[in-house]
């Protein structure tokens, strides 16, 4: 019997692949259907934001956050705000925590939906992709509805937000909130229990918690490990801490536990939005939405018409912009994919020196490699999904 | 927690002193600047240290500062969960000098340390994989230097006869325009013809 020559197959997958979520070329290496190594290309979304942010002023820069990860834009937009609001040492007025708070909650509802959705189409699920999409879209309404666009919102400025909300939108905002529960339950119908869902997902990409932070995790692929940490309770911003709220976590750290912390965190999400309604609505909640010396955040138009000083305001920093202090910070936010960070470093001037962006889906993504040894080549896209990847700010 | 961040900064420059060359704590963050051999022994001790506990890396990035002769800062940010700390390590280099690396240290450190090479030219040593990560295949030049123009060297479109992208120089109707915004009322420096006799 002569030997048989054997030699491992390498496939490539992507960047054109519905399952690649977005433009992610992978060249796997198989032996039979069991991937022996995965090599991602990624970067095919690059844009340089860094180099261009370098080059514009720190407003002009916001809107190159909501181009990172376009799936929950205003996490990132907070993420700067709060880096450059620490280096000028200016604090939100209550008004304008309350709206950042229940729009990054709205961010996060937004994207988990995608998120377990699209990966229970991954392992061949239909029906909650539609489902999902339902609800998403009465969320990107809201968006619009406060900053005027569904998706690229430039509406979490540093020194505050950029308008008020309607009272109309908030309440709107609540009568959505309890349908949404029952929204929830029914995908829930269709996915915990299903027995080919749980097939595709359980033992598949078991993470231990040592490796999740020896890799850089963050955010639910910790929190599927067991870690009890989140930004939102551990190092609170804005008013999270007056808020009420629980942390879900896993205990196998595998697919389906991610997949359960993430359904848990859109219930929380609401409960989180239903409290901030309430004090939007009470005496404590009202005042101005950003902050007032006028050094910062420029006056509206309407004030600029009647007041000199508001024009002068006006015209400086819709051109010049403001300086902001030498010095460097690193700002998180708990961003619906985990630590979402911005490193700012500043020269004094009126552009960042350099805005160093840490995308949570980029040590995610890294881990690829490491998450997919060993499994079949099915188990690929499940794991993807599970990474909750958006290439945006994977390359940015 | 400022105390304890200068404490702890303090603990480390102390148990490492050849390695740690100055501590700093600004904004409510401890900064710690050391020599560019000693990462890895610092990256060791800030893991496994049981005051210190960093297990998780946060990020690696490079900062350009062209005027200095060390031209690049590489910047590391470690997160301890345990203690709910944050801690960010500094080193200096240059084009040629290269950084040891922290993957065997920290596995996550791969594709952060590949990204520093591809935006500036950081070289690592004992780096498992060292290509370039988010620019195009054979792409040239180091983007994020503060002398790599924004507008970059070449641009690609897709040709009709060769049936495939072709590169080309770049080719803009327009510069980009960078605008010096800044105030001319505040902070001139230059001194005006005729002024340096009043001054004496």
């Amino acid at each position: 019997m002569s030997e048989a020559q054997l030699r491992n197959f390498n496939i490539n997958f992507g960047p054109q692949h519905p399952a690649a979520h977005g433009v992610l070329r992978l060249v796997l290496e198989l032996d039979g259907e069991v991937v022996e190594r995965v090599d991602p290309h990624v970067g095919l979304l690059h844009r340089g934001t860094e180099k261009l942010i370098e080059h514009k002023t720190y407003l002009q820069a916001v809107p190159y956050f909501d181009r990172l990860d376009y799936v929950a834009p205003m996490n990132q937009e907070h993420a700067f705000a709060l880096a450059v609001e620490r280096l000028l040492g200016i604090t939100v007025p209550k008004r304008g925590q309350l709206i950042r708070v229940l729009y990054s909650e709205i961010g996060r509802i937004l994207n988990h939906l995608l998120n377990v959705t699209t990966q229970a189409m991954d392992v061949g699920a239909l029906t909650p992709p539609l489902w999902g999409f339902e609800e998403r879209e009465k969320l990107m309404i809201f968006y619009e509805r406060a900053c005027g666009a569904r998706m690229h919102a430039a509406y979490v400025r540093p020194g505050g937000v950029h308008q008020d909300l309607a009272p109309e939108l908030i309440d709107d905002i609540e009568a959505w909130c309890d349908p949404f529960l029952d929204v929830l339950d029914d995908i829930e119908g269709l996915l915990t229990d299903n027995r080919i869902f749980k097939q595709r997902n359980v033992d598949i990409a078991t993470v231990k918690l040592e490796d999740a932070w020896a890799w850089g995790f963050s955010g639910v692929m910790v929190r599927g490990s067991g870690a009890k940490w989140d930004l939102r309770k551990s190092q609170p911003y804005e008013c999270y801490d007056e808020l009420e709220f629980d942390i879900a976590i896993g205990k196998n750290g595998d697919c389906y536990d991610r997949y359960l912390v993430r359904m848990e965190e859109m219930r929380q999400s609401v409960k989180i939005m239903k409290q901030c309604i309430d004090l939007l609505r009470s005496p404590d909640g009202q005042g101005p939405i950003s902050s007032v010396d006028g050094k910062i955040v420029p006056p509206k138009r309407g004030e600029m018409k009647q007041s000199m000083e508001g024009l002068i305001h006006h015209f400086k920093l819709y051109t010049e912009g403001y300086k902001v202090p030498e010095g460097e910070v690193y700002a998180a936010v708990e961003a619906p994919k985990g630590e979402f960070g911005v490193y700012l470093v500043s020269d004094g001037s009126n552009k960042p020196y350099r805005c160093k962006i840490r995308a949570p889906g980029f040590a995610h993504m890294s881990a690829m490699d490491f998450l997919s040894r060993g499994h079949m080549l099915a188990d690929v896209s499940a794991i993807i999904g599970t990474l909750d990847i958006v290439f945006g700010e994977v390359d940015r | 927690m400022d105390s304890s961040l200068s404490e702890l900064g303090e603990y480390i420059s102390a148990k490492l002193p050849e390695a740690v060359q100055s501590v700093e704590s600004s904004f409510g963050e401890l900064t710690l600047n050391v020599t560019t051999d000693s990462i890895v022994e610092v990256a060791r001790l800030l893991r496994d240290d049981n005051q210190c506990q960093f297990s998780c890396i946060i990020d690696i990035c490079g900062v350009d500062y062209p005027q200095r002769v060390d031209r690049f800062d590489v910047v590391y940010h470690f997160l301890s969960p345990t203690q709910n700390l944050r801690i960010r390590v500094k080193l200096k280099t240059d084009e040629d000098t290269p950084v040891p690396s922290i993957c065997e240290v920290y596995p996550g450190a791969d594709w952060f340390e590949r990204e520093a090479y591809d935006m500036y030219g950081i070289l690592f040593v004992n780096h498992p994989d060292l290509r370039r990560l988010l620019t195009d295949y054979g792409f040239e030049g180091f983007p994020l230097r503060k002398d790599f123009p924004l507008t970059g060297f070449v641009e690609v479109r897709y040709n009709e006869e060769l049936q495939r992208v072709v590169y080309e120089p770049v080719k803009l109707t327009q510069e980009f325009r960078s605008f010096d915004y800044l105030s001319p009322w505040e902070g001139t420096d230059y001194v005006l013809p005729g002024d340096e006799k009043a001054q004496g």
